[in-house]
């Protein structure tokens, strides 16, 4: 259930963008989310194709990219990367005085659009269609 | 072509939270969002905590649940003002939904409001309420092993309950390794091991409470 709110999310924020920018059909959504953020891609996937339905975002692909999240051990400095289920353990010493960072990230990076409708900049060589 | 945005999924939701924080600081109330698995104890630790809370300080709560008034019949009974939020099915509460349950709650009445989140430990910690404070209420049934599970939620806690410490030897619950998983995600996270039940480490962790109200 978890990922149909979210996925709203994603809709929104890339329509959004794309009308601010005078796009005309949003192609694929870039993604960064954290390994800890406890998103699952396909059905987030799975989701976005039924809510963009009818939306210039329809069929649009969605491009997750995963970031780790690491430990740091406090007795030795070893860092690893870690999943869920978390670790205790140091791999190398043995210590239990670790500390996990990043992972956390849950955020639209960037949105790929077919074409501009009115100018901004450059496109010269590109023609222009009446839009709409 | 390629557009940079970088925004928040959630963005929309952050908004409205923020908005939230806004009322509920212009009337001085300090708000709490529990958070916890069904039948950890949030219910038992809101009636307790009131039990235990000074004349002046007035409580209130708002109750998320999916579908039933149970909890906040319970709450009710007690004669605190209670506003129910059933989210028809979500699996948690988003800031929207408080701002609709605002109006329903005599804000300028009270001093301390406590949010129970539906009973879940992955969603409910990514949608932002507004709350002053995130609270992670564990229970010794769940096993000890939950912040390497669910490090999202103990991440971003600003303190952590632990409940049903008359429990703590039945199940075989490690206190330490308990602690250690929070120190991991979220060094010098306050813990307070209580059990409503017996009313153990209740004072503590009501001290604690109220040194946030100042």
């Amino acid at each position: 259930m978890h990922e149909l709110p979210v996925t709203e999310g994603i809709l929104n924020v890339a329509l959004e963008a794309a009308q601010q920018n005078g796009a005309r059909r949003i192609m694929a959504i870039d993604l960064v989310i954290g390994e800890l953020a406890g998103i699952v891609d396909d059905s987030v996937q799975f989701y976005f194709d039924i809510l963009s339905k009818d939306t210039i975002a329809e069929g649009a692909v969605l491009r997750f990219r995963r970031e780790q999240a690491a430990a740091n051990c406090g007795d030795c400095g070893h860092q690893f990367p870690v999943e869920v289920p978390l670790t205790a353990v140091c791999p190398v010493c043995g210590g239990n005085r670790l500390r996990v960072s990043g992972g956390r990230e849950f955020f639209i990076e960037s949105i790929e659009v077919e074409d501009e409708d009115s100018g901004s900049e450059g496109d010269s060589e590109r023609e222009r269609s009446g839009g709409g | 072509m390629k557009i940079p945005v970088v925004k928040e999924i959630l963005s929309a939701n952050d908004q409205v939270a923020a908005e939230n924080r806004v009322a509920f600081d212009a009337a001085g109330v300090l708000v709490l969002n529990l958070m916890a698995s069904p039948g950890a104890g949030k219910t038992s630790l809101i009636l307790s905590t009131v039990d235990q809370l000074p004349e002046e300080v007035r409580p209130g709560v708002i109750e998320g649940d999916l579908a039933s008034t149970i909890d906040a019949d319970t709450v009710a009974a007690r004669g605190i003002p209670v506003v129910q939020i059933n989210t028809g099915g979500s699996c948690h509460l988003d800031a929207p939904m408080i701002r609709i349950a605002l109006p329903n709650l005599p804000l300028d009445e009270m001093d301390l409001l406590f949010i129970e989140n539906v009973g879940n430990l992955v969603c409910t910690a990514d949608f932002a309420l507004g709350a002053d404070l995130a609270v992670v209420v564990a229970s010794a049934p769940e096993g000890h092993d939950k912040p390497y599970k669910y490090p999202g939620m103990f991440a971003s806690a600003d303190a952590v309950v632990l409940n049903k410490a008359d429990l703590l030897e039945v199940f075989e619950f490690d206190v330490d390794y308990f602690r250690r998983g929070l120190e991991m995600l979220n060094p010098g996270v306050p813990l307070f091991v209580v059990s409503c039940r017996t009313g153990d480490g209740i004072k503590e962790w009501v001290a604690w409470l109220l040194s946030c109200l100042h």
